[in-house]
């Protein structure tokens, strides 16, 4: 029932701004891939070219072994989600979900047997004949993805859609739309700026940077073994350290980090290490530092601590590993499995406030 | 002491004459209304109706009358058809593309309401009277433009041009393009995109485009007097016969078509907005 998709080559150009650039990768048949990255790094864009509405400078496009490049949207039949719902607002729920079957000239029985199935599958069957003026954002996209459903398409693709929701609303519609999925299966490519989505609800990750793929990989390969700096810096928050690299290490004044040796000699170099691989130790580790802030956040602490260089690490640690540490003490840092870059080859989030912000707007894991 | 009493002095003075000014703004609004736009249509009636009601069926009934209603029709319809298509494909292209000069036509679409119909009438007579460009070209194929029905359109559909466009852009702007692509991803073609999606949103606007070419193509006479040489019971439209019979003394016949070309267009207004509340009311019901 469901296909694979695969992209090879695909490029966007508007005017002389290439929107995306040479992206290739496949989602397997019946999982979730999610398209991840800032705004403008083009996902939205792939997804488009995807669905038809946009039409590629270059590449092409396959469903399972029938290519799709040169066939128009109509003749694509794959299921779209937009951001914004784009429900049809002169038509009630149950129109609305009735669209894609009536435009196939499907008969009217089988029609009304499908809205009604839909509806009761997204819990809507009540709202079947309002507007969607009427109904809520999570009411909204919960219709749109009937809508899109309808029509048993083999792939799903859905632009950001719990981008205009509400936190709690996008939690639960994140719980629900997984578990639609596993009881469907229908491929589905999933465009998101949230990693923290991506990460719970898809197969894959393609991160995506200004039109480029920096890498595709399962949720934990990008987590933990991201393949550039960018990658590093944007999926899961990371402590961003400036250095230069001397033997295989990224040395940054008092202290240095391994990890470096597939980089130059000399090179300027960045060590990302994530919040909870920063670890507080009785042992000299070489690297000291001086708790400067400590908050607690349930079962574990958020530290700050500054470096004899002057920089601030971000330290999420559990409270047990602490003991009597407080704020002003000095202590021996671990940093554990750090990720070091070259700079010049791939800049990626090289402004220290950039880096800064990373941090702070880490996404504390919740205390499920 | 006497501090707070002025103060309530002073705001309860602005407040008596903030109401007296807004009473007067809107008796100058009713009265600028009722004197400039009831009244004459008043006057219309009245002056039809003096010589006694059979003078309507008497009007009527005249042949020459009769021809020029139906001269007023064709060129109407014909204005309708043109102004509408192309009205929606201008008015998708200005707000869907972006191009080089779309600034300058979107300018260009308003040009019929800044110039006088006199001097569109004038500029079709340079076109395609003697030692005109198209006049040649035309008269090798045997059509006869000026003095006839062709140019007689032709300055009509110029003069209405801007109606539905103006009417439609803003609607197509404000509908934005999410639920035309929603459609096509549900395997819509763009005529059943078009039909069951666009155009619901933009019903209600391109009906009162219609409505105001109607209103404009029925009352048109400037452009139409100078391009149709006046031939009686031959290019003579409703409003030209009007300026006639005012000129050979018929007044009451003059009055009385007067009156139908006001009525139709009135009717035709106020049916299509009282059509409008009547189903939005209905859709808020449910």
């Amino acid at each position: 029932m469901s296909m694979p998709i695969k992209v090879e080559g695909l490029t966007k150009r508007f005017g002389t701004f290439e929107a995306v650039n040479d992206v290739s990768f496949t989602a397997e048949a019946g999982t979730i891939t999610a398209l991840l990255g800032p705004s403008g790094s083009g996902k939205s864009t792939v997804l488009r070219m995807i669905a038809g509405l946009e039409v590629p400078s270059a590449g092409r496009i396959w469903m399972g072994d029938d290519e799709l490049t040169a066939k128009s949207v109509q003749e694509r039949a794959v299921g779209f989600v937009f951001q914004h719902y784009a429900l049809f607002r002169h038509m009630t729920v149950a129109e609305n979900v009735e669209f894609g079957l009536k435009v196939r000239k499907e008969p009217k029985e089988s029609r009304d047997a499908r809205v009604e199935e839909l509806l009761e599958l997204v819990q809507m069957s009540n709202f079947a004949r309002r507007y969607p003026d009427q109904l809520s954002g999570g009411q909204r996209q919960r219709v749109a993805l009937s809508r899109a459903l309808a029509p048993r398409p083999q792939v799903l693709l859905l632009d950001e859609p719990f981008g205009a929701l509400d936190a709690k609303v996008r939690q639960d519609l994140r719980r629900w739309l997984d578990e639609l999925h596993r009881e469907l299966g229908v491929t589905s490519l999933l465009v998101t700026h949230d990693q923290e989505e991506a990460l719970e609800l898809a197969n894959q990750v393609v991160v995506m940077h200004e039109g480029r793929v920096e890498q595709a990989g399962t949720p934990a390969d990008v987590y933990d073994d991201p393949a550039t700096a960018f990658v590093a810096g944007f999926v899961g928050a990371a402590n961003v350290l400036h250095g230069h690299v001397v033997e295989g290490h990224v040395h940054l004044g008092s202290f240095k980090v391994p990890g470096a040796d597939h980089l130059e000699e000399g090179a300027a170099a960045a060590a990302y290490v994530r919040p909870h691989d920063v670890r507080v130790s009785d042992e000299d580790t070489g690297v000291r530092g001086t708790v400067d802030r400590m908050a607690t956040l349930g079962w574990l602490a958020r530290l700050s601590i500054r470096l004899p260089g002057g920089e601030t690490l971000v330290a999420h640690v559990p409270h047990d590993e602490l003991g009597e540490t407080g704020e002003g003490d000095e202590v021996w840092v671990d940093l554990r499995s750090p990720k070091a870059f070259g700079l010049e080859a791939n800049p990626g989030p090289v402004d220290p406030a950039a880096a800064e912000l990373t941090v702070n707007g880490s996404a504390i894991p919740s205390s499920s | 002491m006497n501090v707070t009493p002025s103060v309530v002095a002073s705001r309860g003075a602005p407040r008596a004459t903030g109401r007296l000014a807004r009473g007067a703004l809107a008796g100058a609004a009713i009265a600028y209304v009722a004197i400039l736009l009831l009244l004459p249509l008043i006057g219309i009636v009245a002056k039809a109706f003096a010589p006694g009601v059979s003078i309507v069926g008497d009007t009527l009934g005249r042949p020459e009358v009769r021809h020029a209603f139906l001269l007023t029709g064709i060129i109407t319809a014909i204005t309708i058809a043109v102004t509408t298509s192309f009205g929606l494909v201008v008015a998708w292209v200005l707000v869907r593309q972006r191009f080089l000069g779309r600034a300058l036509m979107n300018a260009v679409v308003d040009l019929p309401f800044a110039l006088s119909p006199v001097t569109v009438g004038l500029a079709a007579v340079l076109l395609f009277g003697t030692g005109g460009w198209f006049t040649d070209f035309f008269a090798a194929q045997g059509i006869q433009v000026l003095f006839a029905l062709p140019s007689m359109v032709l300055v009509t559909i110029f003069i209405c041009i801007p109606f539905t466009i103006r009417e439609l852009v803003p609607v197509l702007e404000e509908f934005g393009l999410e639920e035309e692509d929603a459609a096509r991803t549900l395997g819509a073609s763009i005529w059943q995109t078009f039909r069951r999606v666009t155009l619901p949103n933009i019903r209600w606007a391109l009906l009162y485009g219609i409505a105001l070419t109607t209103a404009r193509a029925l009352g048109e006479i400037g452009a139409v007097l100078i391009v149709s040489g006046t031939i009686s019971g031959k290019t003579e439209t409703a409003t030209i016969y009007i300026f006639s019979a005012l000129e050979e003394r018929l007044d009451a016949q003059a009055h009385v078509v007067a009156l139908v070309l006001a009525a139709t267009s009135i009717l035709l207004l106020v049916g299509i907005e009282w059509l409008h509340r009547r189903n939005e009311q209905a859709r808020s019901r449910t």
